[in-house]
């Protein structure tokens, strides 16, 4: 089973959420998931950021169901580590 | 998400907290003031039928309670569309179905009932008095003297919340409230 440890995504979000609240809801999805939001660039009424989301298995479809439920737009998957799960439980 | 955590949100993300605060002062002293203006009219004018008392100041009760949603719904709902509009062109993408879209939806509505229910409620608390006497409890002063007791009081607790919101001292905003009803009911004395 292959399982995603890592996501680095570049997203475009309103200024509200800020990036903490953003960031914890995004850790929601989780027990084990680590986020950390880097502000890239501030214009008017939006912001772009860049996501780094770790843990041992994200869901990536609820992950970017809670991007868009906070007003926010995937740009692009810039980096990606996953793993072979059933490698490890053989 | 708990609907109580949601209607947190979609406040804190339109940062509309402020605004209803200030609409529940705003119109729970409209409320307050009427019932002062209209018991004390009423006292001026020598008026002791309780019913006819208590039928006036429910029906302005009433419709101040209906002209705050109203018009709160009307002119809250109307800016929240434009800044969704806003928002939705600097995105370039359509926020209906987010949390934004459904602040905007749902906000006029939370602040239109906040800014409909404080003159309603201070006002039915005003003439809890009116109610008593009327359904026969021997209150300890006459019905209208306690009423506007109340009045009085509802202003001064209005100034204690302005005071805790602003930092100010609680005793000093009452104060500053009350001496603004003290001058109302002194106006309208005047009338006799």
């Amino acid at each position: 089973m292959i399982n995603v440890n890592r996501l680095v995504l570049d997203v475009l979000k309103p200024h509200h959420p800020n990036a903490l609240e953003f960031a914890c809801a995004i850790a929601e999805i989780g027990s084990d998931c680590r986020v950390q939001v880097t502000v890239l660039e501030v214009d008017e009424k939006t912001e772009s950021l860049q996501v780094v989301v770790t843990g041992s298995r994200l869901d990536f479809e609820r992950l970017h169901e809670t991007i868009g439920q906070y007003g926010g737009s995937l740009h692009s998957i810039d980096e990606v580590e996953v793993s072979n799960g059933s490698q490890g439980e053989a | 998400m708990l609907p109580l955590g949601r209607a947190h949100l979609w406040l804190k993300l339109t940062r509309s907290q402020g605004i209803a605060r200030r609409y529940f002062v705003v119109n729970g002293f409209d409320g307050a003031l009427t019932m002062l203006g209209l018991i004390m009219g009423f006292r001026v004018s020598g008026s002791s039928d309780l019913a006819m008392v208590l039928n006036a100041c429910l029906g302005a009760a009433i419709a101040l309670g209906v002209s705050g949603v109203s018009s709160a719904y009307v002119s809250e709902a109307a800016e929240r569309r434009k800044a969704l509009n806003e928002l939705e062109e600097a995105m370039a993408k359509d926020l209906g179905g987010s949390a934004h879209g459904h602040a905007a939806r749902w906000v006029p509505l939370l602040i239109a009932l906040v800014n409909g229910a404080a003159p309603l409620f201070i006002s039915l608390f005003i003439l809890s008095p009116l109610w008593l006497a009327q359904a026969g409890i021997i209150l300890p002063w006459p019905p209208l003297l306690a009423a506007l007791g109340c009045a009085f009081f509802a202003v001064f607790l209005l100034g204690v919340f302005l005071g805790r919101v602003s930092g100010q001292h609680w005793l000093h905003s009452g104060l500053q409230t009350l001496l603004i009803a003290l001058i109302t009911a002194g106006l309208v004395s005047l009338l006799g």
